[in-house]
């Protein structure tokens, strides 16, 4: 499989003498979904700064494609598309005119440009807003531009960092599908979140990153499958009696929620059996909370290591 | 890759973003100019009597316009620039492959662009109050470009290091103003002592005005070649400054 992106002992240490990253090696795959995970300050726009060259590394390599941005910066450049953090767009230009001079910088023809514009605004609802400044769009319809802007010069990488934040639900799905479309389409889809959801229902491969350190990079599956345990939600009708079940972890919250924690090994079956058995009626049942996040919370409580260290350690080994 | 249309778009931006706000930038120039020949030209000016042998309307005329120019080709770029800095909009042209000098080139143009096409409307003005007579066209074009060249650069430099818009005015303020008032605008600097002569010609602006004079009324206190040169050195000097900044991403890259 080709390599879209690959860093190698990527360091970064601000003016301040920060160490924002402290040697980050990872490995995306032509057409992958991939999730950059991390806490607040973890290093993950850093590192996408480092490989759009906003932000100028202190040390390692990025290879789009196999071509280094230390060398052949344009053409890197050339395969990425940015979908940034922060709004970065002039809030007084309309829409249209902030698309074609973005394709415009790639070299894209204004024809040409003009009609990837209707495309992408109609794609994602905003073609009615085409004249109008963007400071006049919600936040979600902001979100959706800078969508549209990055695809001007159809890249083969999108990144996307924290693209969904503050955007209500409803949008957030919406862009879910049309991102997966794209990465259908064989558009590679590099994505940073705090939604742990999002990146469990997009993303195939996950790293997740942490003081500057990655501390999991592997695919969703067998990051998922590293949980041992999962809990459940009965909401039951209420009852006075106190629940009791055998083998297995629960918790009586109040008089119609109870909560269990069941391990790979253990069916479902056996609790229905125990509360049937003891005349109590379970109306619905849900999983407690997003499986990913307990993983993701003991990752990075997980002390960390630095290049330096791990290797020690290997080689020690 | 293809650079020109890169420059095509930068230059699109600037010219659709100053076009946007025309009440702000090419209004305001026209006002202060009439103001210029009403005050100095009609009402002062016909007590002052001639001037480098024309009548000082005529005389201050090709001063005014190029004021006009510098100033209006300083702050386009300034601003601008230092807007895209603020509202980050400038990293639409640095995550793309557009070379520097493109980068460079397109908010030059645009600086250049609204500094002549104030030059335009203040020409236009100045028609209200004078008879225009061009000597030489060829060297008054020569002259509007290159001369907006250098101070599209110049506002270009001073908006890479801005932290504030603060910072955007301290410059035009405190150096361009004073430069200009003192560049043979409103007078020969002929009539000046012969050490505030030799002073004078130290102050770039000076060569500007000349050249620009001699191109309407062949007149001028300085030798267009060395009026020329003077301009060409600047422009390599700013130019290069200019391009040194950005590649290594001063007030651009972390």
């Amino acid at each position: 499989m080709q390599k879209a992106l690959a860093i190698s002992g990527l360091e970064k240490t601000y003016k301040g003498g920060f160490q924002a990253l402290k040697g980050i090696d990872l490995i995306v795959e032509k057409g992958d979904f991939f999730a950059l995970l991390g806490p607040n300050g973890a290093g993950k726009s850093t590192t996408i700064g480092v490989i759009t060259s906003l932000v100028n590394k202190t040390a390692g390599t990025v290879k789009v494609f196999g071509y280094d941005i230390a060398t052949d910066l344009e053409k890197a450049k050339s395969f990425l598309g940015l979908v940034p953090q922060e709004f970065n767009f002039n809030q007084f230009e309309p829409l249209m005119n902030i698309l074609v001079n973005q394709a415009g910088y790639y070299g894209v023809e204004r024809k040409v440009a003009v009609q990837r514009a209707e495309k992408y605004l109609k794609q994602l609802e905003l073609w009615d807003k085409r004249h109008d400044a963007a400071r006049m769009l919600s936040g979600g319809m902001k979100r959706r531009l800078m969508i549209a802007r990055a695809l001007m010069h159809e890249p083969q990488i999108l990144i996307l960092d924290e693209p969904t934040a503050g955007v209500d639900i409803e949008v957030r799905r919406a862009m879910w599908d049309f991102l997966r479309e794209l990465n259908k389409q064989g558009i590679t889809i590099i994505l940073t979140t705090h939604y742990l959801e999002e990146a469990e229902m997009l993303c195939r491969n996950i790293a997740i990153i942490n003081h500057g350190v990655i501390v999991e990079n592997t695919d969703m599956k067998s990051l998922l499958a590293q949980l041992d345990i999962e809990s459940f939600v009965f909401d039951l009708v209420p009852t006075h009696k106190p629940v009791q079940l055998n083998d297995v972890i629960s918790r009586q919250i109040d008089d119609h929620t109870l909560e269990v924690d069941l391990t790979k090994k253990q069916s479902l079956n056996q609790v229905f059996a125990q509360l049937s058995a003891q005349q109590i009626e379970v109306l619905s049942m849900r999983n407690k909370s997003n499986r990913l996040e307990a993983l993701f919370v003991g990752l990075i409580n997980r002390p960390t290591l630095s290049k330096e260290q791990t290797e020690e350690v290997t080689n020690n080994e | 890759m293809n650079n020109g249309i890169a420059l095509k778009s930068i230059l699109n931006k600037e010219i659709q973003r100053f076009m946007r706000i025309w009440i702000q930038t090419l209004v305001p120039p026209a006002i202060t100019i009439s103001l210029y020949f009403i005050i100095f030209g009609s009402l002062i000016g016909s007590r002052i009597g001639e001037m480098g042998g024309f009548d000082y309307m005529s005389f201050i005329v090709p001063g005014l316009i190029m004021m006009s120019v510098i100033t209006n080709s300083y702050s386009n770029v300034a601003s601008s620039f230092f807007s895209a800095k603020w509202q980050r909009n400038v990293e639409e042209m640095l995550v793309a492959p557009v070379p520097n000098w493109v980068i460079v080139a397109g908010y030059v143009g645009g600086g250049m662009a609204r500094g002549i096409l104030v030059g335009l409307i203040v020409t236009l003005v100045a028609l209200f109050f004078v008879d225009i007579h061009i000597h030489n066209i060829w060297v008054v074009i020569a002259t509007v470009s290159l001369t907006s060249a250098v101070f599209a650069l110049g506002g270009l430099i001073n908006a890479i290091f801005a932290g504030s818009f603060d910072d955007i005015s301290i410059i035009p303020t405190f150096i361009l103003t004073p430069l200009t008032y003192l560049g043979g605008v409103f007078y020969s600097i002929s009539l000046l002592p012969e050490f505030w002569q030799g002073v004078s010609k130290v102050n770039p602006i000076v060569y500007m005005v000349n050249a620009f004079r001699y191109g309407f009324l062949g007149v001028s206190d300085v030798s267009i070649t060395t009026a020329f040169v003077v301009i060409g050195v600047f422009i390599t000097i700013l130019f290069t400054v200019a391009m040194t900044l950005i590649s290594k991403g001063i007030g651009l890259r972390s």
